[in-house]
């Protein structure tokens, strides 16, 4: 299992991996201490931790490095780094450089998340005043 | 190569929809490449492609085509004649979901198929997969006499937020919603994943009920109501939620028990509600709160075409009526009051006796295109009972929509008659068929193709399913009828009683024992009759059937056999 992480110079403790049957957000304030998340996909067609990781950049300000781990295919990578995960786990041939690609697949989004970018709906706004 | 878009009475796409349709479909074509090149199983292809609408069926591919809300321009259905005509054998079949599906596609042709409905605006992406699907409404949107506002407008706001959701695209099963702006539910709110249903309140203002857990298939639900009054510019918060609860509690380990319609009937309604509402709590008053001035921008899109008023009386249309019975049937059955005096909504019948329900050739596609063009504005509906619609058409035109429509096949005087079949595709195409449905409808509407008949036996609701997966919404036909297989025997479940008219939303009852396929032509006869004899003043079917029970349907019925 090969490991791309946004940022490798990071600490990686404290850490906590997490089932995606868990509440994430019974962490609490605790996430102000984390230096690593790790949310699991069992199959890739299992999203729950999509749900988990917008809870907690969103709802608790996690700020630490989010991992992806378990099934993840590069073509989850969109959606993945929409929702604010920042390291992946994947042995697919192809991931890294699809990682590269990833976040200018598509130079459109239509629903604010985390993750920073302006959705359309706020572009047209802009572009109105 | 873009064409240039005519201006159109309902949403047009800008650079941005644009750029996002084309990043699509680029993406696919590296999929499909990496699959044919064996870099992607087909276990990994499958979700991919599924969620740009290719489904692999019994003898081929096919490709689902998205037509968001039912709304479509006579050039966007040109177009879709000319993909029929390119990749697949020149027809298409119009569904219950106002999709449109080739079901001959080659999987190497598909990126080109999808990047030639990227010319016209359109796509197919989200027809298919575990996630929020094509958002449906009311086929006499911006039309209709007793609209309280465009539900298109909110459909197509839904559409952009659920496109390409990065959180919700991998859900625990489909997600289908569907919204009314009318008191006369013609959406089917009260059977969708969720409902929502435009209405104004005491003080004036409208807003959404909103309603979960309806649906169809193995478990038929009706939906129940989880919000009974949601403020407009709150709807993608409340959705968001919703969504977000379902992610996280819907079940994951059963396939059919993964719908939230599972859900609420598990962890009951209250307790969704409880669930929804504190999730909602959390993110209303954030980026999802619709400016007034985003509403603003794509309600003026839906802005109706300038009609003149006209006389409602034309002295052609009484002429012809005097002269040509079929076309007095017709007037009562296929056409609608509209809005403005001296214009009619049209219905142009999928359904001629004897022909395959929804299915439309590319030749008629063309000439239906052509229709619209010259009496209708130049748009398009399609319905959820698989025909398609005419939504502006002067009344003085008629005569001349009624010639042009039979020529094309599509000038049957059936709408809302028993006829006017609704069928899925069944084991004629579909893999997980039990039974054939077409053939079953296409025999029952050969055997009552008479529309004097028809007409005398008034509204009447059949629909076919091929199996549980009630694609044919049997439950909530005033009769349905129910493919299964025994022993290796098709054989069909009768059920009546179902209805979809809100306020009076009701699932069907069996009647008994299945029919055999040669006998279903017999046995739906014999429950016609039987209501002719016991029939009271005004009463259709379903309320005769609602009035006397099914005991004297069913005697006679299993009595015929
Ligand atoms: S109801 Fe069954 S047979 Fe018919 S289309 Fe759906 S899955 Fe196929």
């Amino acid at each position: 299992m090969a490991l791309y992480r946004q940022d490798s110079s990071r600490p990686e403790t404290p850490a906590v991996t997490l089932s995606n049957t868990d509440d994430v957000q019974a962490l609490g304030l605790e996430v102000d201490r984390l230096k690593l998340i790790v949310l699991s996909f069992p199959k890739f067609t299992d999203g729950r931790a999509y749900s988990q990781a917008r809870l907690l950049r969103g709802r608790l300000g996690y700020k630490g490095e989010l991992r992806a781990t378990g099934a993840v295919f590069l073509d989850q990578l969109p959606f993945l780094l929409r929702c604010g995960f920042d390291s992946f786990e994947s042995d697919q041939p192809g991931f890294g450089e699809a990682l590269h690609r990833a976040r200018s697949l598509f130079s459109v989004v239509y629903q604010p998340t985390e993750d920073g970018r302006l959705p359309v709906s706020a572009l047209r706004l802009a572009s109105r005043q | 190569m873009r064409c240039d878009m005519p201006d159109t009475h309902f949403y047009h796409y800008d650079s941005y929809d644009r750029a996002l349709v084309a990043e699509r479909v680029a993406q696919f074509r590296d999929q499909v490449r990496r699959r044919l090149s064996g870099e992607l199983t087909e276990e990994q292809f499958k979700p991919l492609r599924l969620t740009n609408g290719l489904y692999l069926q019994l003898h081929a591919y096919m490709l689902r085509i998205a037509i968001p809300y039912g709304t479509l321009s006579a050039q966007q259905l040109r177009k879709l004649a000319d993909i029929a005509r390119k990749y697949d054998r020149g027809y298409g079949h119009f569904t219950t979901r106002q999709n449109l599906q080739l079901n001959w596609i080659k999987l190497e042709d598909a990126p080109d198929a999808l990047a030639a409905l990227a010319e016209v605006d359109m796509h197919a992406i989200q027809t298919s997969g575990n996630l929020i699907r094509n958002v449906t409404a009311d086929h006499f949107a911006g039309a209709a006499v007793d609209e309280i506002e465009d539900p298109r407008i909110w459909c197509e706001i839904v559409r952009q937020w659920s496109t390409l959701h990065p959180e919700f695209s991998f859900l625990p099963r489909k997600f289908k919603i569907a919204i009314t702006g009318s008191p006369n539910d013609r959406a089917a709110v009260r059977v969708h994943d969720v409902g929502l249903r435009l209405w104004r309140n005491e003080a004036g203002e409208v807003g959404f009920e909103v309603i979960v857990g309806g649906g169809l298939g193995r478990t038929p639900m009706i939906g129940k109501t989880l919000r009974e009054f949601l403020p407009k510019d709150e709807l993608l918060a409340y959705l968001e939620a919703t969504l977000r609860v379902y992610n996280r509690y819907g079940r994951r380990d059963n396939l059919y028990k993964a719908r939230i319609k599972i859900l609420v009937h598990e962890i009951g309604v209250e307790k969704m509600r409880e669930d929804v509402e504190a999730e909602y709590a959390e993110i209303k008053d954030g980026a999802l709160k619709l400016a007034p001035e985003t509403i603003e921008a794509i309600a003026r899109q839906f802005a109706p075409p300038d009609l003149v008023p006209r006389k409602p009386e034309s002295a052609a249309v009484e002429r012809l009526r005097l002269e040509d019975r079929d076309f007095g049937l017709w007037l009562k059955s296929n056409t609608a009051p509209h809005r403005v005096p001296g214009y009619a909504i049209v219905t142009a019948s999928l359904k001629p006796a004897g022909a395959p329900p929804g299915d439309a050739s590319a030749t008629q596609m063309d000439g239906v295109a052509d229709i619209a063009e010259l009496w209708s504005e130049g748009e398009l509906r399609v319905s959820h009972e698989q025909n398609l619609v005419l939504p502006h058409v002067a009344i003085e035109h008629l005569p001349s929509v009624w010639k042009a429509l039979s020529h094309l096949g599509f000038g049957e005087a059936n709408v809302g008659k028993i006829t006017d079949i609704i069928a899925c595709p069944g084991l004629d195409y579909c893999a997980l068929a039990n039974a054939r449905s077409i053939p079953v409808a296409q025999r029952i509407s050969n055997h009552f193709a008479d529309l004097a008949r028809q007409h005398d036996i008034g509204d009447l609701k059949i629909k076919i399913s091929g199996c549980i997966n009630a694609c044919g919404h049997h439950h909530v036909g005033h009769i349905g009828i129910l493919g299964v297989d025994k022993n290796g025997v098709e054989l069909y479940q009768i059920s009546l009683g179902g209805d979809v008219d809100f306020g009076k939303t009701a699932l069907g009852t069996i009647l008994g024992p299945a029919v055999e396929a040669d006998k279903v032509v017999e046995a739906v006869d014999s429950l016609v009759t039987t209501y002719l004899e016991q029939r009271g003043e005004g009463e259709r079917f379903v309320d005769t059937y609602r009035r006397i029970g099914a005991e004297p349907f069913k005697e006679r019925m299993y009595g015929a056999l």
